[in-house]
């Protein structure tokens, strides 16, 4: 798999927000048909990566490449039209619109409808089918016509995932998809996410904390740690390394040591 | 048919319905109905601001772009043709040319602010906006040779759009309220009453301009109920609710943000263009005024933000408040000055106090229908038709439960 041209990768990566290095000097390339998770202690710069890669911040240093294009300097929508999709960690919604419309939104923005002032949105039974599509793939198709803001917490999670399906992006960016979600939830979302990864053509990246879910889903894990990338590789063996240990685990560890 | 003239997007309210039919009948035959030059005067305001506040909403209610240059474009048409009709002549090709040159004019400065909203975030564009309209209104008033200053100056619309432009025919029209107030205060003259109630329309070049307008505001009104309830729309309704998710999911909220604020700017200067052309004299207190600012966004927040009808029902109360309360307040105060005890009080409800009550009825209003006029409604026959539907619901979730019983 190494031996293909990877998909996004980020070269020296670094966003510095005033005197604090949120991301220091991060290179690190994705291939296609993998899932790599990204995990590292709260405040490791997981997120801030992830917001520089979909763009909605700009590096103080470093690129990010799209199959070997610099797009480290364009606006977050024009990488989401290149194939970036990206999942929030605290959700990110429309909140006042119904899911249905939500999830059309992000179905529109890939066929590119947007400048369409005339025609009804709603004749456009194309569109509301593979909304649908994507709802029933997340389990909300019976809430098509709630307002988003009116969803219990765990489905919000859905459709925040269901936004990030309809958008058949090339690369997936899943923000702790699963937080906040009840125990028989986190199946369904991490049943698509492994459907998504069975595709051979797509590029998985995860942020999670939960380390069963990192353990079973992961191709690779990425260590992240005070914004620098601290290890890399297969999931057991950076699981076993002691840096990991000491980075991650370590602070759970003496928690119990001490309990 | 109906269904495509309004995209889809119904009143969603039997009340409401009831109420734009109202309207709508009453500005279609306004003249036939109601008689007097308050009642024309009042439905020709009434026909501009709905386009106006309409578009107004477009940008406020339905993108959350808060604008207070709204005016001004208004003004660009108003005083665009007036000076147009004041060089070239009372003559038609005078009216193209105003209307055409201050819809280029809103267009270029629209397109700038768009821009500018790209750099800046919503509350100083709100300022720049306010900074940009009050220049605006300077410049009006300082170039007193062109625009007559604070004066204001005379629209010399041609023949045809004005009073001295007669039909032969007399028309006739039948006072609604006349007659009303006749069978209430003599139900036994009802004859006669009916008789009183018949009046002459004055048939002239007034008239004709009246029924342009009207048009031009329902083509215009249909046409934007058609745009947002497009995709465009749609994406308008992103930006409002979360632009950071809309950017997110590809959309670039900037060109959509800027083509909501020309194309808000472009239907407020045919608006302007219409207010000059209707009431045949603009200064610049009743095109630029900031006090008239505020009047178009309570129009919009009491008609209710993001609705578009709530523009037609927002116009329709505040002109007619506007132009009515001060008279109702005459009549009570004028009725109160013989009561002793309220006596002290008749000077509260002088005519000259209108906005006073205005204001309370406002905030009373924002208290009670936070939506709007027109968002309440929708939320009172949505909550009724939810009641419904879960005795339905209810009724199918029973019968298994009897079965296995």
């Amino acid at each position: 798999m190494a031996s293909e041209n990877p998909v996004i990768e980020t070269r020296d990566l670094t966003i510095q927000f005033g005197g604090h290095v949120a991301v220091n000097q991060v290179s690190c390339a994705f291939y296609p048909g993998t899932l790599t998770s990204i995990v590292g202690p709260n405040g490791a710069g997981k997120t801030t990566w992830f917001n520089l890669i979909s763009g909605q911040l700009r590096p103080t240093s470093g690129q990010v490449l799209l199959h070997g294009e610099d797009i480290s300097r364009l606006p977050a929508p024009t990488r989401a039209d290149k194939g970036l999709g990206r999942a929030f960690q605290l959700t990110n919604l429309f909140p006042n619109l119904t899911v249905l419309e939500n999830t059309r939104l992000a179905v529109a923005s890939r066929y590119n409808i947007g400048y369409n002032f005339w025609n009804m949105a709603a004749r456009r039974q194309d569109i509301t089918d593979k909304a649908m599509h994507y709802l029933t793939q997340v389990k909300l198709a019976h809430r098509a016509d709630y307002v988003a803001n009116g969803l219990p917490h765990g489905d919000q999670r859905k459709l925040e995932v269901g936004l990030l399906l309809a958008l058949e992006p090339e690369v997936f960016m899943f923000d702790e998809p699963t937080a906040g979600m009840s125990v028989d939830e986190v199946p369904i979302i991490l049943d698509l996410i492994a459907d998504i990864k069975a595709r051979e053509d797509k590029v998985v990246l995860l942020v999670e904390h939960k380390m069963d879910v990192v353990r079973s889903l992961s191709d690779r894990i990425v260590v992240l740690h005070n914004g620098e990338l601290v290890a890399d590789g297969e999931p057991a063996e950076v699981i076993a390394s002691p840096v990991v240990q000491e980075a991650y685990l370590g602070a759970a560890q003496d928690e119990t040591e001490q309990a | 048919m109906i269904h495509s003239l309004l995209s889809g997007d119904y009143p969603r309210s039997r009340l409401l319905t009831v109420l734009l039919i109202a309207i709508f009948i009453g500005l279609a035959l306004g003249p036939f109905l109601f008689s007097g030059t308050v009642a024309f005067r009042t439905m020709g305001l009434i026909v501009v601001f709905i386009l106006v506040v309409a578009a107004y909403d477009l940008m406020l209610g339905y993108t959350h772009v808060v604008s207070f240059a709204h005016l001004m474009f208004f003004g660009f048409g108003a005083y665009g043709v007036a000076m147009a009709l004041d060089s070239m002549g009372s003559n038609f090709t005078a009216i193209a040319v105003g209307t055409g040159a201050s819809l280029l004019a809103s267009i270029v400065v629209a397109l700038l602010l768009g821009l500018l909203s790209l750099r800046v975030k919503a509350i100083f564009f709100a300022l720049v906006t306010l900074a940009i309209a009050f220049s605006f209104m300077v410049l009006v008033n300082q170039l007193y040779t062109l625009t007559g200053g604070e004066d204001g100056m005379r629209v010399a619309v041609p023949r045809e759009l004005g009073p001295a432009f007669r039909l032969d025919e007399p028309l006739t029209g039948f006072s609604l309220l006349g007659w009303l107030w006749g069978v209430v205060t003599n139900p036994l003259g009802l004859v006669e009453v009916t008789r009183e109630a018949f009046f002459d329309v004055r048939a002239n070049g007034r008239l004709l301009m009246y029924y342009v307008s009207f048009v031009i505001t329902l083509v215009l009104f249909l046409g934007m109920l058609r745009l947002v309830n497009s995709p465009f729309g749609r994406v308008l309704l992103a930006i409002r609710e979360n632009e950071f998710r809309a950017e997110a999911l590809g959309y670039r909220t900037v060109y959509y943000r800027t083509a909501v604020v020309v194309l808000a700017s472009a239907l407020a200067t045919i608006g302007g263009v219409m207010f000059a052309l209707v009431t045949r004299y603009i200064t610049p207190e009743s095109t630029l005024d900031f006090e008239l600012a505020v009047f178009v966004l309570l129009m919009c927040v009491i008609g209710g933000m993001g609705t578009l009808y709530g523009a037609v029902i927002g116009a329709t109360v505040f002109l007619i408040a506007q132009n009515y309360l001060q008279d109702l307040l005459g009549v009570l105060s004028g009725w109160m000055e013989h009561v002793p005890v309220l006596a002290m009080a008749a000077p509260l409800f002088g005519s000259d106090r209108w906005l006073l009550w205005f204001g309370v009825l406002f905030v009373l209003s924002v208290y009670f229908f936070p939506t709007g006029i027109v968002g309440q409604l929708r939320e009172w026959a949505a909550r009724r038709s939810r009641a419904g539907e879960e005795l339905v619901e209810g009724e199918k979730v029973d019968e298994p439960a009897s079965h296995g019983a």
